[in-house]
């Protein structure tokens, strides 16, 4: 891997399929792929992949889109532990209900039990404390991207909170949320990562602190146990020497999933990167630390061959798949130019300038 | 096994739509949309794409546009609801509404419910955008009609009476 080129050539460019057939198969591959994990999850009762509209007029009354399940809306983390240790392997949480609501019209995911956490007031911290920020659980993207504080000192979380869907969406969905979801394409947890946040969770068993690089385990899953939930994250203060910054490639601007999405922190001595964390999405099974890419960094000047060298170790450590968003080679190029950028975008702003918060386009 | 019903089966979802408390009894599995269409007989907004794409179910609750087909409908519960049905005061349209009409901001007029209550929503709160303004406040709402042009068109003219004191 460490022998690949700086800058690859997507192979996908030069691409000339000899037919029409030969165009659509990498698409006809990905959806006999989709429809086959479909089949998979009905959990050894095979059934024809179908539309949603057939399967919902077939199976639920009308003017109902899900399936029936029992909701429950605790008024406090304890009581929300309690009730969701009690149904651990029914239940599902639901905070924004943006990614679980389509999960569930799908027919993906069908819990017995929907615990709506929105009713919990402690879970809706946002607030600047001497150990750093603290972000409640059910903190929305549009909250993010307009508090002045955030924007001010943390204008990372707004550049990638502010790529969440449409304002609409970002309206309902939760940091902890797109984080649980644990989709390895998310954009903010690139920049929790960047940031190095601490997750704090309670469960059964107490409440715990996990680092968010060490927090996902594999697309959608989380070392989050039975019954337990997150609270809140927590961000270390930031200081006047430290800047970070999150851009991704979609091909259009809005209303999109990442092909690639790469967010950058660096802690400046002069013209020395002293520090620094890179966090990556859509390029492994989970949202990627590229360890090998900051430790390229650390300790040298900012420059050039620091570019060159975390950028390269960016791409070796990147896994990437091929799907209907991107190739494989595609997605290792854009890791390269992408780390370049962040990383760029993130010393300017440590410098005190940079793009504003939100304006990386 | 597992349990046969976990949760309640049924919510009363004690909802305020426009301006009037509507309490509904209902099972939980469905979305705030359904509960507005079905239950309410309030079809003004639209199921386009039912993922949270499209912004033809965009509601106001609580004062922020949110997709009507994502959120659950017993998390109305407690909630504010504004509609296209409550925009318009007295038998007369909103300017926002009034604009669209005389400007063609509409064709098919499928996305426009949802068009007119993001815009309420945001010239009550910024009286006095740039066009880059509007086409960012409402790019959650899609329009394979018009081009948006002349939605664009008419929301700058709505914002301009909404200013000179046509507002409610």
């Amino acid at each position: 891997m460490s022998s690949r080129a700086a800058t690859p050539t997507p192979t996908a460019l030069r691409w000339r399929p000899r037919s029409i057939e030969a165009f659509y198969r990498p698409l006809r591959r990905q959806l006999d792929h989709d429809s086959e994990r479909c089949v998979q999850s009905q959990r050894g009762r095979p059934r024809p992949f179908l539309p949603r509209a057939v399967t919902r007029g077939g199976q639920i009354g009308v003017g109902e889109s899900m399936r029936r399940f029992g909701y429950l809306a605790p008024k406090s983390v304890s009581e929300a532990v309690s009730v969701l240790a009690e149904h651990a392997n029914v239940a599902k949480l639901v905070a924004g209900g943006t990614d679980l609501v389509v999960q569930m019209k799908d027919g993906v995911r069908r819990p017995q039990v929907v615990i709506d956490i929105t009713g919990i007031d402690e879970l809706r911290t946002l607030e600047e404390r001497d150990d750093g920020l603290h972000l409640g659980a059910l903190v929305r993207m549009g909250e993010i991207e307009n508090h002045p504080l955030i924007i001010e000192k943390y204008p990372v979380l707004v550049d990638s909170a502010k790529l969440v869907g449409s304002k609409q969406v970002r309206n309902l969905a939760t940091i902890a949320g797109n984080t649980c979801n644990a989709s390895p394409g998310a954009d903010t947890p690139p920049a929790l990562i960047a940031l190095d946040a601490q997750v704090h969770t309670l469960g059964p068993t107490g409440p715990r602190v996990v680092p968010i690089d060490q927090f996902f385990v594999g697309p959608g899953r989380t070392v989050l146990e039975p019954g337990e939930l997150v609270t809140k994250f927590v961000v270390r203060k930031a200081a006047p020497n430290e800047g970070a910054y999150y851009e991704r490639h979609t091909p259009r601007k809005e209303l999109d999933i990442a092909v690639v999405g790469v967010g950058a922190w660096v802690r400046l001595n002069g013209e020395t990167i002293e520090d620094a964390r890179i966090g990556i999405a859509a390029v492994y099974p989970t949202p990627l630390r590229a360890t090998d890419a900051e430790a390229a960094l650390r300790g040298k000047p900012f420059g050039q061959a620091a570019l060159d060298a975390a950028a390269a170790a960016a791409v070796a450590q990147s896994r990437p798949i091929s799907d209907v968003r991107g190739s494989a080679e595609f997605r290792r190029w854009l890791v390269d130019v992408l780390t370049r950028r962040a990383v760029t975008n993130a010393v300017a702003r440590a410098r005190g300038g940079g793009p504003r918060a939100g304006e990386t386009h | 096994m597992l349990q046969e019903r976990v949760g309640q089966a049924t919510v009363t979802v004690h909802v305020t739509v426009n301006g009037v408390p509507r309490p509904v009894t209902t099972v939980p599995n469905r979305t705030a949309l359904e509960l507005l269409r079905e239950d309410l007989a309030l079809t003004g907004a639209k199921e386009g794409c039912g993922t949270g794409d499209c912004g033809a179910c965009t509601i106001v609750v609580d004062g922020r546009p949110v997709n009507g087909c994502l959120l659950l409908a017993p998390m109305l519960d407690g909630k504010t609801v504004l509609t296209v049905e409550g925009v318009a005061r007295g038998g007369k349209l909103h300017p926002v509404q009034q604009a669209m009409v005389e400007m063609g901001g509409l064709q098919c007029g499928f996305c426009t419910p949802g068009f007119v209550v993001t815009a309420v929503n945001y010239l009550e709160q910024h009286p006095n955008p740039t066009e880059d303004e509007i086409r960012v406040a409402i790019a959650g709402n899609l329009c394979r009609c018009t081009g948006y042009s002349k939605i664009v068109d008419a929301l700058l003219e709505a914002a301009k009476r909404m200013r000179e004191g046509e507002g409610r």
